[in-house]
């Protein structure tokens, strides 16, 4: 397939289809609703199944019910759209059904506003819901990398049974990139036996997250840390720029991510011996190379669009053999990369 | 089976749509009533291999053990956006929630109302006992004013707590909403009329007639503190004048469904 200029909302809509999204279900917010609009055209298109939901809970809910289903099944929303999935997306992780939400992260807390940001790390990363779980989450930082990264998240939700986040944010919904969209898939995709189909033939299917018995729900629980621990083990995911002979390593996710690499580009030219490491997967955190990096470089910088989040997570990662520095900007704004760069100055 | 000869009618039997087990419901409770009446419609339609049941989250949430169907078990309230959500992958099945007032008519109003209005072809059977059961006799939408719980000691007070929710009525304002109607299961006429409202209902979602909603007066002799008979009575005493029986809904196409 050829390059096409592509805004990252509608890009990651269009591959969920092409990688055989079977329904999906959303309510409007900015700075993702072009996913949504683009959505509502394309799925009646191809006869799938699009519902404007009532609300957030509504829309997870639906996802809940066509992923017990065993179908390709998403949504996608915004920080207080997160925050109102997050009982179902509690349910999700405790049913073991796989399903996928797109997260374009917007300023906050409360209304906030509609620029980007990545302040809902905590949200996505620790806390997407009452109960021991964590999504996988995967952060792409380019148009070509979502629309990569929807198909992976996919497949994982499917191998794993587990929840999927795509950690965007609102300049990744917005950009406009020459990026591939994959060839279209085919469809529909057959059932997992284990989905609830009508019991014909067979015993009744049963999906639950309730087990009232506490060793029962404690074996649930060593279940799903079992499937965490595969997770870990086998879908760590990152990208290193220049680390070779790297002194300063920056560390930054998603937009971010790609700021930092120009700030790489520009301290190389400047002589200073920087690199960029940049993690795909938020969870799991590639710990255990950024703690081998801490052997070799002198410091870090983590930089976020937040007050310091992912940040918690490379002082974890480093316990202590390097300082770790932090450089955020709030609010919906952007950090250019002459101010991340007078940062490693300091270093 | 055993064989029956061919002289005598088999005339009752144990539905297969049930399971063997026994229920965890309180004796008197007519949960347990209102599962059989929805197992006998389904034994009756045929439907039982092609059905999945959405259940809530109140007394009723072990309803996956009692039914011999697929089920998933769905967030507080949350049952008609999950049963949209295996309905539109699913349109061949039938789907059906199972919910209980403090569940539907509470926390769940959202739910139900936009799935009412989408006309999602799904059916509710919609458990009103006047109470929150599960938690211990809390006040619900539905409890009557003066009825006292364990969250309106001094009786419900409407000038604090308003007034009982009407969800029969709220449907029946609802366009795309095929078929509402309130029954009871506090005695054998009622149980009777009950039973014909969920195979009506059924057959509306078969034959792809719109949203279905059968409201069933239940009891709660636990939180009630009252005897199983006592409690049926109070109800026809009580919760009849407050939600009057029969139906608030009836689209012209599902008047003309032979039940
Ligand atoms: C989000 C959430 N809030 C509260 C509860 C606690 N809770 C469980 S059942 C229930 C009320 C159930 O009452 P009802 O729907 O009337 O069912 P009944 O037990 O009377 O059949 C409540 C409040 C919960 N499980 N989840
Ligand atoms: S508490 Fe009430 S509603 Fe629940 S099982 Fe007992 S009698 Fe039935
Ligand atoms: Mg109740």
């Amino acid at each position: 397939m050829a390059k096409e200029l592509l805004k990252g909302n509608e890009a990651f809509a269009e591959a969920a289809i092409r990688y055989g999204l079977e329904a999906y279900f959303g309510y409007p917010i900015t700075p993702q609703s072009e996913a949504l609009e683009h959505l509502a055209r394309r799925m009646v298109e191809e006869d799938r199944v699009f519902i404007q939901a009532e609300s957030e809970l509504g829309a997870i809910n639906m996802v809940y019910g066509a992923a017990c289903c065993g179908v390709r099944t998403m949504t996608s929303t915004s920080g207080p759209g997160f925050s109102l999935m997050e009982e179902g997306l509690s349910y999700i992780a405790g049913s073991d059904v796989p399903a996928v939400v797109v997260n374009m992260q917007r300023g906050g807390p409360g209304l906030g506003n509609i620029q980007p940001s990545q302040s809902d790390y905590f949200l996505m990363v620790k806390s997407a819901g009452h109960g021991d779980f964590h999504p996988l989450v995967l952060a792409p930082a380019s148009v070509q990398e979502i629309i990569d990264m929807m198909g992976l998240a996919f497949d994982l939700a499917e191998k794993y049974r587990t929840l999927v986040v795509i950690a965007g944010d609102g300049s990744l919904g917005q950009m406009m990139e020459s990026a591939e969209l994959p060839p279209m898939q085919p469809f529909p995709r057959p059932r997992p036996e284990w989905a609830v189909s009508g019991a014909k033939g067979r015993d009744p299917h049963i999906i639950t997250s309730l087990d009232l018995s506490p060793e029962g729900l404690e074996r649930m629980n060593l279940g799903f840390q079992a499937k965490l621990a595969e997770i870990q083990k086998h879908e760590i995911r990152w990208k290193e720029y220049e680390t070779a002979d790297a002194e300063i390593l920056l560390v930054a996710y998603g937009t971010t991510g790609r700021i930092c690499l120009s700030v790489m580009r520009e301290a190389r030219k400047q002589g200073l011996k920087v690199g960029l490491f940049r993690p795909q997967t938020l969870w799991p955190f590639p710990s255990a190379r950024l703690n081998e990096l801490s052997g070799q470089v002198r410091v870090m910088l983590a930089a976020e669009m937040n007050a310091g989040q992912m940040v918690e997570d490379v002082r974890l990662a480093v316990s202590g053999k390097v300082p770790v520095h932090f450089y955020g900007r709030m609010g919906g704004v952007v950090p250019l990369a002459d101010e991340i760069l007078a940062e490693v100055k300091k270093l | 089976m055993n064989a029956i000869p061919d002289t005598m009618e088999l005339v009752f039997q144990y539905p297969e749509s049930l399971t063997k087990r026994n229920t965890h419901y309180c004796p008197g409770c007519t949960h347990g009533v209102i599962h059989r009446l929805v197992a006998e419609v389904l034994d009756e339609l045929g439907v039982r291999e092609q059905t999945i049941g959405v259940a809530p989250v109140g007394c009723s949430v072990l309803a996956y053990y009692y039914f011999n169907a697929d089920f998933v078990e769905a967030p507080h309230g949350r049952a008609p956006a999950m049963a949209t959500g295996i309905k539109r992958v699913n349109p061949d099945k039938i789907v059906f929630t199972y919910q209980g007032d403090g569940d539907l008519a509470a926390i769940g109003t959202n739910e139900i109302i936009h799935a009412a209005h989408r006309g999602e072809l799904i059916t509710t059977i919609f458990v009103n006992n006047a109470i929150y059961g599960m938690t211990g006799g809390q006040m619900a939408p539905t409890t009557l004013p003066g009825q006292k719980t364990t969250s309106s000691p001094f009786g419900r007070d409407p000038r604090i707590a308003g007034l009982p929710v009407h969800i029969s009525e709220i449907m029946a304002a609802i366009p795309s909403v095929a078929y509402a109607t309130r029954q009871s299961a506090l005695d054998l006429p009622g149980i009777n009329k009950t039973r014909k409202a969920i195979k009506r209902a059924f057959m509306t979602q078969q034959h792809g007639l719109g949203f279905s909603i059968v409201e069933v007066l239940s009891t709660c002799p636990t939180n009630w503190n009252l005897d199983p008979w006592a409690a049926m009575q109070w109800a026809k005493e009580n919760m009849i004048p407050q939600f009057p029986l029969g139906d608030t809904r009836v689209s012209d196409e599902v008047a003309a469904l032979k039940v």
